[in-house]
């Protein structure tokens, strides 16, 4: 896991603000230091900022304010064309009017290299996004996969260090995208490039990144490798987005050390971890993912606070059992069960009481 | 279902070859949509493609001469026009009896006219000879007439020629019905209360012949009794022949045999008419062997001729030759219009590219209102934009006057910008303008701008990013404008009429002269026959060579 340090820093976003309108900060105070050789994915609802990013990289837009640095040269008054980007569009834009061929040598003949390495180069990453024989063909006569991996050959083939890509598994069925997702990562690990990855499928950007930064509304809300992101976010906007979670509201008793009681809106008292928390007091969410709540007594450690709760609705899922509850008054409670031979089918409307370990139930923002 | 294993036919469910049951039923589904459009074809055939077609057909249709003169025609085929002497006296036998009855259907000055596009005065040869046709055989007539009052009875003649009531059409009276259609374009089958008598029509062919076409015209296009009227000159002149030929009157006893066989004797003596000296009496013309072999030449009822004149060739009696020099001008105005609206159309694409790429690359709201002023001139009239160009063209026109206020121009040496070339290359070219900018628009419009920036991230500037990716692109556009700018500019009338003067005219110009002023319709249906086979070979090499689907109109 790459560890950010500014010495080594090969793409950096310095207090970067972008504006279309000059009325509506679209990109608010960006702030990003990215290493050699670092999969990076922009992961975030519609709208917040990531393509806009993306093209202040590439060169399409410009940033109203701040620095944005390539290898510690500042890259602001660079034209695209010179700043050496491999981009992957979201609808993969090869062009119609050319071969597969074509298509992947235009970077090389724009930069004057002699046809015999131009061939060899077009072979070379033909073979590795496997579509050897495909050279003769014109984009229309690609599926969308074989599309996308020539598209990506065509932003890797002039050996760029850094390759940006906006949602370009988009187009694909669930099951091709699985498969190019391994294919994008295994490549990109092959070659030590850099990548900046933009999608709004969580799944997609956990699997592959070595970092993942949560955009929203212009900012960067947590940017961390994806276990942190899910078992340790830092704020209730992150929770929320990534995987499920539960919701519990109410105000902070008091804290001591790492452990902080809460006093949910319904009067009951739980242990959780302070994480957005300071002083007692404070409204809070408190966050805890359906995997990690317990029902079993028995499992429960000594002592713990446990909450009443009623079975609402039992769903049979093949591996997992998913069972909603009433909990201190939410009803969209829910909890997520193995599938194992000693597990407890839940039967709506049985009254059972559930707990957790203190350190998996956080306590952030309001 | 079918067995695909086995060889022989593939068999649908109830055992019929599967080709059969899907061509019946692809069949019943067309037959359904052809009825559907069943009204807009018949509108389009019936009101589009019908009047194209005749047009088309008009240009080797040359079937007047054949209809004005149809005995003098066959009577003439046996004339050689090598020679230097004009025809023999049958021929102006015959040409006497097809004159006087187009005259008197007034047909022989649209033959003059006809033929008149082939060898100058021949107009005025056939009106001034139909006009002075009735005074001729004079002396026969009066002779004739001073013999016996009786013929100059109407009711006398007609009961020698009417061969009774209620006798039915023999060959003779359809023969000369046909030739009276022929030659009216009027219906002269019907019933006229007359019908030749078959032993007169033996005894006396000519006098039967001219009787009976006497008959149809005064029945049918003067809508008189044939009983009341005195027969033509011709008729009397036919009878004098007939008698002097030896007819055998003797054999007759009919109506009017006595007066027949009195007549017979006393006009022994007369002497024959000579119908050569008559025509060349009325005008020495007559005996041009150049006039008659123009008749000749364009006997036939279908003639290249026109599509030779078109093409500034013309028939000569060798075969097809070339015009006099001096008469030349069909062949270079199919190179000034064709070359011309190359020129249109490629000033075209160079004014509307940038636009339609500007059009194509504003956001929607900017583009609609910018696409207003784009079409703005389809809302005026082409006239009131020609008239303009006059206005700023002219040489006291608008341009001038700045030009000669900045002192870029002398005074006395305004530009001449109007009435030629130049004039009819500004005007039309900015009359067509939208047809190039709209197809170039729609087509640009579908080029998302992801390309452009694809083709930059790959390192291209952005020269060759356009150049490379986005104009290949747009070529389709352009193909479809190119199409449509040069087709419209190819036939194009108006503008080069107005602007155009004499040197900036185009060949559709002179078809409309033809069409509306000359009146030779034939040579103008040529003329637009050329012209459509020309922009059918046109597109047909930009299909080899571009490729038809390479054209795009839009989406
Ligand atoms: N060219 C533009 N002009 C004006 N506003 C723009 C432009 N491009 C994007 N925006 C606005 O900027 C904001 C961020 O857009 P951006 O495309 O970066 O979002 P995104 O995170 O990529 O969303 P998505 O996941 O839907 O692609 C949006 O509110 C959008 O409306
Ligand atoms: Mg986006």
């Amino acid at each position: 896991m790459a560890d950010t340090q500014t010495s080594d820093a090969f793409v950096e976003f310095e207090r970067v603000q972008k504006s279309y309108d000059g009325e509506n900060l679209v990109v608010k105070d960006l702030n990003l230091v990215m290493p050699k050789g670092e999969f990076l994915t922009m992961l975030g609802p519609s709208g917040s900022g990531k393509t806009t990013c993306l093209m202040m990289l590439a060169g399409f837009e410009t940033a109203t304010h701040g620095d944005i640095r390539l290898d510690g040269v500042s890259i602001n008054n660079i034209p695209p064309h010179k700043r050496g980007i491999g981009m992957v569009f979201q609808n993969y834009a090869l062009f119609p009017h050319m071969t597969v061929a074509e298509n992947l040598s235009f970077p090389l003949e724009v930069r004057k290299i002699g046809k015999s390495e131009r061939e060899a180069k077009v072979k070379r990453v033909l073979d590795m996004v496997q579509m050897g024989a495909f050279g003769g063909r014109r984009p229309a006569q690609l599926s969308g996969g074989q599309q996308q991996r020539i598209a990506l050959a065509r932003a890797l083939v002039f050996e760029a260090e850094l390759v940006l890509m906006d949602e370009p598994l988009g187009a694909l069925d669930k099951q091709l995208r699985e498969h190019m997702q391994f294919e994008i990562k295994r490549i990109a690990d092959n070659l030590g490039i850099t990548v900046v990855y933009v999608t709004h499928d969580q799944t997609e950007a956990l699997t592959m990144s070595d970092r993942v930064a949560v955009f929203d509304d212009g900012r960067i809300q947590q940017l961390a490798p994806p276990d942190q992101l899910y078992e340790a976010p830092e704020n209730s906007f992150v929770a929320q987005f990534i995987g499920e979670n539960n919701t519990l509201e109410g105000v902070v008793k008091e804290i001591n050390g790492d452990v902080a009681l809460v006093r949910l809106d319904d009067g009951e008292l739980i242990d959780c971890k302070p994480v957005n928390v300071s002083k007692p007091g404070e409204r809070t969410r408190v966050s805890i993912r359906p995997e990690r709540v317990e029902y079993n007594k028995e499992r429960l450690q000594e002592g713990v606070h446990t909450l009443k709760a009623e079975v609402l609705e039992f769903i049979y899922m093949g591996d997992i059992f998913r069972t909603r509850l009433r909990v201190a008054g939410n009803e969209d409670f829910v909890i997520k069960t193995r599938n194992a031979p000693d597990q407890v089918r839940l039967q709506p409307g049985t009254q059972i009481e559930i707990g957790w370990l203190p350190e998996d139930c956080r306590a952030l923002d309001a | 279902m079918s067995d695909t294993t086995q060889n022989g036919p593939v068999l649908a469910a109830d055992g019929t070859p599967l080709k059969r049951s899907l061509a019946r039923a692809l069949r019943m589904q067309k037959m359904r949509a052809l009825m559907l459009i069943a009204p807009l074809l018949l509108f389009v055939v019936i009101t589009f493609i019908a009047p194209i077609a005749d047009m088309l057909f008009r240009s080797v249709e040359n079937k007047i001469v054949a209809t004005t003169l149809p005995n003098t025609v066959v009577a003439l085929q046996d004339w050689d026009a090598t020679g230097d002497a004009p025809p023999a006296e049958p021929v102006y036998e015959s040409l006497y009896y097809d004159m006087f009855v187009a005259a008197e259907a007034k047909e022989h000055t649209k033959l003059g006219s006809r033929l008149n596009y082939e060898q100058t005065g021949l107009s005025s040869l056939f009106r001034s000879s139909g006009r002075r046709l009735d005074d001729a055989g004079e002396a026969q007539i009066d002779a004739l007439e001073d013999l016996n009052p009786a013929w100059e009875d109407p009711a006398f003649w007609y009961a020698l020629m009417d061969a009774g009531s209620g006798a039915a059409d023999d060959d003779l009276l359809a023969a000369k019905r046909k030739q009276m259609t022929e030659l009216t374009d009027i219906d002269h089958g019907v019933d006229i209360g007359f019908a030749p008598r078959a032993d007169i029509s033996q005894l006396l062919p000519k006098t039967a012949d001219a009787y009976t076409l006497f008959a149809l015209f005064t029945a049918v296009e003067d809508e008189d009794v044939v009983a009341e009227e005195e027969p033509w000159e011709a008729v009397k002149v036919a009878l004098v022949q007939d008698l002097q030929e030896g007819a055998d009157v003797s054999s007759y006893t009919g109506p009017g045999a006595a007066e027949l066989a009195a007549a017979q004797t006393a006009l022994a003596e007369l002497p024959a008419m000579n119908f050569k000296e008559v025509f060349l009496d009325i005008d020495k013309d007559w005996g041009s062997v150049d006039n008659w072999s123009t008749i000749q030449t364009y006997s036939p009822r279908y003639t290249s001729g026109y599509f030779l004149n078109a093409i500034d060739m013309q028939k000569g009696p060798d075969g097809p030759e070339a015009r006099p020099e001096n008469q030349q001008i069909y062949m270079m105005l199919f190179k000034r219009t064709l070359f011309m609206s190359l020129v249109i159309t490629g000033s075209c694409i160079l004014l509307g590219y940038p636009v339609a790429w500007i059009l194509a690359n504003l956001p929607m709201r900017t583009a609609n209102l910018l696409m207003i002023l784009v079409l703005l001139p389809f809302w005026t009239s082409l006239l009131v934009r020609t008239s303009a160009w006059k206005v700023m063209l002219q040489q006291q026109g608008v341009i001038n006057d700045v030009l000669v206020w900045l002192g870029l121009v002398a005074d006395d040496a305004r530009l001449v910008m109007i009435n030629n070339q130049f004039g009819t290359i500004v005007a039309m070219t900015h009359i067509l303008l939208p047809f190039m900018i709209l197809p170039m628009y729609s087509v640009m419009q579908t080029i998302p701008p992801s390309y452009l920036r694809a083709a930059k991230s790959l390192g291209a500037n952005n020269w060759t990013a356009f150049w490379r990716v986005y104009f290949p692109q747009s070529v389709p556009g352009i193909g479809a404008g190119s199409i449509l700018v040069f087709i419209l500019s190819i036939g194009y009338y108006i503008t080069p009429e107005i602007v155009g003067g004499t040197t900036g005219t185009f060949i559709s110009n002179r078809i409309a002269y033809h069409i509306s002023s000359s009146l030779n319709w034939g040579l103008a249906a040529a003329l637009g026959a050329i012209l459509l086979a020309v922009v059918l070979l046109l597109y047909y090499a930009y299909d080899k060579i571009v490729g038809i689907d390479n054209v795009k109109l839009g989406g």
